[in-house]
This record gives structure tokens, sequence and C-alpha cells, in this order.
């Protein structure tokens, strides 16, 4: 099984139906997705230069995906010669296997975590119950998370669909089971919350022997790792513990040092809307008396090199998980995190979950569905991933069946069953148009400011974007879609479907 | 075949339609790629004006600013320590001495053999800085030893910085990197710990310092 997908998890618009239903969720979702969008609006109007950093932070990424293999062995050589030890996995279990083996290596039972959505991912957590050994989420949201017994819905805030009561009530019932109970008397209030936290997390934190991060960037050139963060959790789990291991998807290289100026400045300011986030860790290999003395860096495939092999879709990969585009998202906003049934939900997961899985479940069929097209998210993207042309292409792919690559390997797939696909189709539209007046603001929005937006690659870029000019935004909204394939006098059904 | 060659053989399978028409990966290509046209600064400011974006920004993120001359410095310490009733502070290797000269708590050394509960009972932690950003309210240290290890300035809950002025400031995250060595360990510090994920109020501090003082030390 992989981590990443939730056993049983209903298609997009089932799940997405039920979450609509919930009247607490919702309203935390509004409230939280409204506080952000505004707070980053601000803070990216201070920066001047805003859209050559965005340009800047596409080609970079870009660049890095067209010589993936370059850079990788690059990275390599540079983390191996500073001290660290680099271990490559091609799928999820060949990960957990690693990880679960370097942490009984050190014959410890406990590992204390950094918050990593590629972790996430590959169950890694689970895996490692499985082998003995309990890992410890750090990150207050992930506590709560894992307190709760739940999944995280959001990539900032993993439990944004929780109040403070809610928060509360699991801390009273389970913290106790973990480690260090929760205090008599806990209130709501988020400080006294915090303090929880604070006191439950630090015992592990003190006597922790291994801990174990993702990454959010990779320096090929230096070998250098660096992990963005707020609370602490992360500079406690990467210098307190003697052994540290970092699994990192293949995705997350940049070629420079220098590159972090442009990532740096554009990551805190479109995740949580602060010029910067308060705690940045970078490190390189080990360091004589100062942190872990053993590094050890897993490089995760898990279909990223499928998604690499599709010229449309791979732009995903250039996706730095700042969230921004889930919190501008329509859908997003109603159905929230849990309905996407990935540990990527919103715009992001809707293009990449069905790349990196395949399109093979209900679930991820569904999810290129799971949009209304409005051309939000790639307006607040700051590597400028066009999530609607990679929508419009996997709905093609579903519904018509194609080339791609899975596991290494071309496969053609054969087009969904046409009444699945429609179900899918007509169930996400329902969603999208409870509230036209948002959707069409929306449109209207994409496409006053579309002239703007980077179209093609120059230099050596240019041969790339000449083969896939950048439809315009949005692509080709929904009711188009539909109109086109479905419902009008063009045609009436879909090519290559079976019906 | 070792999962190495696997996931290397995949990327350039999957990158067949790149290898067709492009240039290979060199330092030269790269510079052609990316245009570093965004700006170095953002703003005209003088050097003075820099300083006080940086105590501005610092102060938005929730530090506590103070400043002071050279001749200053310790009186400032001694007061600082006091107001908070610290009883131990712990100090790195090569902290200038005369900073200290006039405080009254107890100097703890960081030694190999400290654990993590020993730094745990300390009540402040003082260094120094790599540098600090202005447009950006950050101060970064790197393991100088008159900053010490990584762990010295996150277990204990108060820490102060002094940053020398304006000899220590840059103006953005830019200038920042290249004046630091990645060889390094680097910690970037913008304001005290602090979490939003309860209903997105600000918290400050779950598990670093809750308090931060920077001192912006002037007199070079
Ligand atoms: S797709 Fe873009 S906006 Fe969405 S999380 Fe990734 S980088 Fe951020």
């Amino acid at each position: 099984m992989s981590g990443g997908t939730f056993v049983g998890m209903p298609a997009f618009p089932a799940a997405a139906r039920e979450a609509v239903g919930d009247a607490t969720l919702r309203a935390n979702l509004r409230h939280a997705t409204h506080t952000i969008r505004d707070k980053r609006a601000r803070a990216v109007a201070e920066l001047s230069d805003w859209d050559r950093l965005r340009e800047a932070g596409k080609r970079i990424k870009d660049h890095t995906l067209r010589h993936l293999d370059h850079y990788l062995v690059r990275l390599e050589e540079s983390v191996e010669r500073a001290g660290g030890t680099v271990h490559w996995a091609a799928d999820a279990e060949e990960a957990n296997r690693i990880v679960a083996d370097l942490v009984r290596a050190t014959g410890e039972t406990e590992v204390v975590k950094v918050k990593s959505m590629a972790t996430q991912e590959i169950g890694l957590n689970e895996a490692l119950e499985a082998e003995g050994i309990r890992a410890y989420e750090t990150d207050l949201a992930e506590l709560i998370v894992q307190l709760g017994h739940d999944r995280p819905s959001h990539i900032l805030v993993p439990a944004i669909h929780r109040n403070r009561g809610e928060i509360r009530d699991i801390f009273r019932k389970e913290m106790g089971h973990w480690g260090r109970p929760a205090p008599d008397g806990l209130t709501d209030t988020p400080a006294e919350l915090a303090e929880a936290a604070r006191l439950h997390l630090r015992e592990k934190f003190l006597r922790a022997k291994v801990g174990i991060s993702g990454a959010n960037f990779m320096v090929a050139e230096t070998g250098t790792l660096v992990v963005v963060e707020s609370e602490g959790n992360g500079r406690m789990c990467l210098t307190l513990p003697e052994t540290l291991i970092s699994v990192v998807g293949i995705e997350k290289v940049v070629p420079a040092w220098r590159d972090l100026e442009v990532f740096l400045q554009t990551l805190p300011r479109s995740s949580t809307a602060e010029r910067m986030n308060p705690y940045t860790s970078m490190w390189t290999g080990t360091t004589d008396q100062d942190g872990p003395s053993a590094f050890h860096l897993v490089l995760l495939d898990n279909g990223r090199t499928d998604t690499l092999a599709d010229e449309v879709g791979r732009q995903a990969l250039r996706c730095i998980r700042c969230s921004a585009c889930l919190n501008v998202c329509p859908v997003y906003e109603r159905a929230g995190g849990h309905a996407y049934g990935s540990v990527y939900p919103g715009p992001i997961g809707a293009i990449l979950s069905p790349q990196l899985r395949g399109t093979g479940s209900d679930i991820d069929a569904s999810l290129p569905y799971a949009s209304s097209l409005c051309g939000a998210c790639y307006e607040v993207c700051p590597v400028a991933i066009d999530i609607p042309e990679v929508l419009v292409h996997l709905r093609e792919r579903v519904v018509q069946g194609g080339e791609a690559t899975r596991g290494g390997n071309r496969v053609t797939l054969r087009p969904a069953k046409g009444h699945a696909a429609e179900r899918a189709a007509m169930r996400a539209a329902g969603l999208a148009f409870a509230r036209p007046g948002a959707l069409r603001a929306g449109q209207r929005l994409a496409s006053r400011t579309r002239r703007l937006h980077p179209r093609t690659l120059p230099g050596p870029g240019r041969a790339w974007s000449a083969t896939r000019e950048l439809p315009e935004v949005p692509a080709e909204p929904f009711r188009d879609w539909w109109r086109r394939t479905r419902g009008g006098n063009s045609g009436g059904t879909t090519e290559g479907s079976d019906r | 075949m070792s999962a190495r060659d696997r996931v290397l053989g995949r990327v350039r399978r999957a990158l067949a339609d790149v290898r067709a028409d492009d240039v290979p990966a060199d330092d030269l290509a790269y510079e052609q790629a990316v245009d570093r046209g965004y700006a170095r600064e953002h703003g005209e400011r003088t050097v003075t004006e820099t300083v006080d974006l940086l105590a501005e920004n610092l102060a938005d993120y929730r530090a506590i600013v103070h400043r002071c001359t050279e001749d200053e410095v310790s009186d400032l310490l001694m007061r600082l320590y006091a107001e908070r009733g610290a009883e131990t502070v712990l100090v790195p290797p090569e902290l200038p001495p005369h900073w200290l000269a006039a405080a009254d708590p107890v100097r703890v050394h960081d030694r190999a053999a400290s654990t993590p509960h020993d730094l745990d009972r300390v009540d402040s932690v003082i260094t120094g800085c790599a540098l600090a950003i202005a447009e950006t309210g950050t101060i970064v240290l790197d393991g100088s030893p008159d900053q010490g290890r990584r762990r010295i300035t996150l277990v204990p809950d108060h820490h102060v910085c002094v940053v020398r002025v304006p000899g220590q400031v840059v103006a953005s995250v830019p200038q920042a990197l290249e004046r630091l060595d990645p060889l390094r360990p680097l910690t970037w510090i913008s304001g005290p710990s602090a979490t939003s994920d309860i209903e997105l109020d600000r918290v400050e501090g779950v598990h670093g310092p809750r308090t931060l003082e920077v001192v912006l030390m002037s007199g070079e």
C-alpha cells in the first residue's frame, strides 16, 4: 500500500459533498483561508520585483528539472564530501525500508519528526510503527492531527479544520497516552494549548537520539539542505539528535547556493504571508561538535520521474509547497483538504496526486475535475505553475486514455468508463457552481491579468515552451469543456469514450 | 540494478524530449536560463535608514529591540538580566568578555558533555551574530565562536543577541547569502518562536525561546 493513498477513500465528488455539508468545517476553513489570503497579498505587494522573482523561481526550477540527473549526481557528491550519506529510493516501500534500517541500526525505538510532506506521502510513520519504532510528530498542527487520529487537511496548517475547542478536547483525552498529559484545567485559549504542547514535546526532544525531517531545498553546488519553519520544533529535531535522516523528493534540488535568494523571498510571503518565517535552518553534511554526528539523505522518486516524463504535467514538480493555491481556491474552501484523498490537497493536489499515483483509482480519476478552472491558483503560484493547463491535460487523459509513464515504464492508458467520468465531472461541477458568483469573479480576475503571465521561456528554454505554448488562462473554463465534450452540439460524446 | 541507477535511468528516459534539443547542463547554460534582474535591495536607503528598518521589522515580529553604544552594552545587559531575574546565562566560547562585565548571572558554558537537559535548566543565552537582514527583520547565526553551537540558542527560553551596527547589517536576503558561508551550519531567526496553528491566532513560543531581545550596538 502506498501510504499516501488513504484506504477506502471515496472519489472527490462524494468526499466533497460530505464536507460541504459540514458547517463547522466550512466556517473554520473560510476564516482561515481568507485570513491568509488577505495577508499574503499585502506581503507580496511589499516587493516591487515580485514578478521577476516569480519568473526567476520558475526558470530555476525548470532548468533543474530539465537536467535533473546532472544536479542529483552533483548533489550526491556535495553531500558526501561534507560527511553525509546519500541513499536512493525508487518508491515508498524502498524509502521506508531504508529509514527503518537506519533507525534500527542506532538501537533506538523512538524518533522525533519535523513535519514533512514526503514522509506523509510514503506513510513512514505507519511503516515505522510496523517495525516497532514510534515516530513523534513535533509540529503543533501535526501533533494535533496525530493525537486526534486524524489526517492533515492543509499543506501549511494541517489542522486547519479543527477549532480551539476541538483541540483542547483532543489534548485532554490523548496526550497522556503518548507522554506527558495535558495540564489539569486546560482551557481552549491558543496560548494555553501551545504551552501544553511545549511541555508535552519538550521531554521528547531532550531525550531523542534520532531525528527525521524533509527539506524545502537542497543545493547541488554545496550539498546544503534547508528547512523553513516557525515553531523551533524543526531546529530541535535537526540539531539535538545524534542521527538525522532527511527524506526528500528528488525535485527539491536547486543548482546553486545563490538560488536560495529567490525562494527565501517568495516562499515565506506566499505561504504564511510573513517577510520571513521565524526559523530557517541550513546544514551541509555534518559539522564537528555541532548537531548530529551522522546525516543520511534519502532521495525519493515515488512517481516523480513518471511525472517528469509528462511534458505538460512535469511543471507540477516546480511546486515549493507554499499552499497559496489552496487558500485562493473556491473548491478547496468548500470541500476541505480531506476530500482530495491525498497528503497533497487543493489545486496542487488535484494535479500532483493523479500524476504521482496514476489515474487508476476513482479518487485519482476524479481529481482533475476538482476545479472550476478559475485560474486563481495560477495567479498566486510563486513558481507560476499553470495548474488549469495541467488539469485540462489530465482530464483528457482520464477521458481519452493515451500514453503515460508508470513506475518508469511507458504504458497505454485505457479511457475511463464513460459513466464514471461523467459522474465525477457532474458532481465536481455542482460543487463549484454552488456559488457561481465566486467562480465568475475568479475567471474575470484571471482573464484581466493574463497578459502579465510568463508565456514562453526565453533563451535555451524556448525550445521547450515552443512545443507547449501556454494556453490562455483559464485554459478552458469548466463550462466550455463541459459543452464541448458532453453537453452541446459539438459532438455530444467524448472521443475515445467507450459507451 | 541499484536504486540509484534505477532512479537516474528513469530521470534520463523521462527527459528524452529535452535531450533531443537541449544544450548540456553547465554553468553558462544555467546563467542564461535564469534572469537575475530582480532587485538586490528594495528601495534606496542610507546606512542609518537601513538600521532603522531592521529595528522596525524586528519589533514588528515581536522581538524586543534595544540600542546602545559599545561602552553602554555591559550596563544595558546588566539591566536586562536584572529585570528578568535571570540567574544563569549560557555563554558561547568567545563572547567579548566586557559585554557581561557588569551582569550578575552565573556564566554557564556549553560543553561537549552537557546534555540538552542541562541547557534546559539555564535561564538565558547571549550571543553575537553573523549578520542581520533589515528588510526581513532577521538575524543569522553561523556557529562562530561568539555564537556557539546551534543548540544553545534553542533550548533556553530567553535569547539576547547583540548585532554590531551598521557593520553587520545588510539590506536584503540576496545581500545576506552573498556574505554567508554555506559550509557552516546556519540559523536564521526572525522574531521569537511562533505558531499560528490554532485558528491562525499567533502564539509566541512553542519550542524555541519565547523571548528574543536584540541589542543593536553601535561603535565601530
Ligand atoms: S502549486 Fe504553486 S501556489 Fe500551490 S503550493 Fe505549489 S508553489 Fe504554492
